[in-house]
């Protein structure tokens, strides 16, 4: 088995990233697929309580870093997916007790075993961030549609291509449709266009996803929510299924537009 | 491509940030502070009017985007009599 590394970044903080790594992977576990979602934000672990996983802690990445546990010690099984763990980040420890070397040699053994393994990054350009996209087949960003994350996510498009691990995928987080029609809210076509890069997912804003953490339970796997649907398309859409980008995401004047701008027939369609 | 609210004939503020945006992405990219785009537009008309008459208040000089690249795209128009040329 050689398994696909997904690195979830975004340059600014506070976009969604840990919302959108706990999503993806508790989708793509709930596929089928063997999962494990490692969190590379050192010194501010956080993937662990979004997935409710924060009291089965006893070993993290930095201890499998320096020898002190196999990278097996360190996964947490999900209490709800069987074909889902979790590698925590220390909370004690800096950034620098990682170097991209070491992200690289621990995802070339957990390929063997997991299809897939999703790195949530941590958010700036600095160690934390190579350190995310060193392993890394693909990377994801997630943006909002809002200046200052789009200005960032532009960043990051630029230093991800420079690494040569692009072209990167992109995630548009937390769109509210009313705003976007009162004219007050970059649409997605905005979006992509001034990125001009491939979209991956549309997620809307929802408070639920908030009630979702609240409880440490992913959104993406409650069948009936909208924004967990929007999760486990991103996820079908990641292993390389085609999943239109549905009505129920976005208004029809920009759905229009998006499908002449990514070009894709299912938008036509909607 | 025309934005959502222009295409509704409204003026909101999405247009403003997109249109923020699309300038700051540009020198973003290109690593050129917008303050040095003056001082280019000020050397290219320097460089220019040595040879040629030009109407210095019409030219423009800006960085446009395609795709992830950018061009530098300068609009000098000349000015419609011609200068002489000096015999001496």
């Amino acid at each position: 088995m050689t398994g696909r590394v997904i690195t979830i970044t975004s340059g600014k903080g506070g976009v969604g990233k840990t919302t959108a790594t706990a999503n993806i992977s508790a989708a793509l576990a709930d596929m089928g697929h063997k999962v494990v979602c490692m969190d590379a934000d050192i010194g501010l672990r956080n993937l662990d309580v979004v997935l409710g996983l924060e009291n089965r802690i006893v070993y993290d990445l930095v201890d499998v870093v320096e020898g002190r546990c196999k990278v097996r010690q360190a996964m947490i099984r999900d209490k709800r997916l069987e074909e889902l763990y979790l590698i925590p980040a220390a909370q004690t420890r800096d950034k620098n007790a990682v170097a991209p070397k070491d992200m690289v040699r621990i995802c070339d053994e957990l390929r063997q075993d997991f299809d897939y393994i999703v790195i949530d990054s941590p958010a700036g350009i600095e160690r934390g961030f190579k350190n995310a996209i060193a392993p890394a087949d693909e990377v994801v960003i997630i943006t909002n549609p809002e200046v200052s994350a789009v200005r960032d996510a532009d960043r990051i498009i630029g230093l991800v291509e420079a690494e040569q691990k692009g072209p990167a995928k992109l995630v548009v987080n937390r769109i509210n449709t009313e705003m976007v029609e009162r004219g007050d809210m970059l649409a997605v076509a905005d979006v992509l266009e001034l990125l001009a890069v491939e979209l991956i997912g549309i997620v809307p804003d929802d408070s639920a996803v908030l009630v979702s953490t609240n409880k440490g339970a992913p959104i993406a796997l409650e069948p009936k929510s909208k924004t967990g649907q929007a999760f486990r398309d991103i996820a079908r859409r990641l292993t390389g299924e085609e999943v239109p980008f549905s009505a129920s995401n976005g208004n029809e004047g920009f759905l229009g537009r998006l499908s002449k701008l990514i070009g894709t027939k299912e938008g036509r369609n909607a | 491509m025309p934005s959502l609210s222009d295409l509704l004939g409204r003026n909101r503020s999405a247009s403003t940030a997109k249109d923020r945006l699309r300038v700051v992405l540009i020198h973003d990219r290109s690593a050129l502070p917008p303050g040095v785009m003056d001082a280019l537009r000020q050397e290219l008309i320097e460089v220019v009017a040595r040879h040629i008459d030009v109407d210095q208040h019409a030219v423009r000089v800006e960085m446009v985007q395609e795709g992830r690249s950018a061009t530098l795209q300068a609009e000098i128009p000349i000015k419609a009599s011609p200068k002489p040329h000096s015999t001496e």
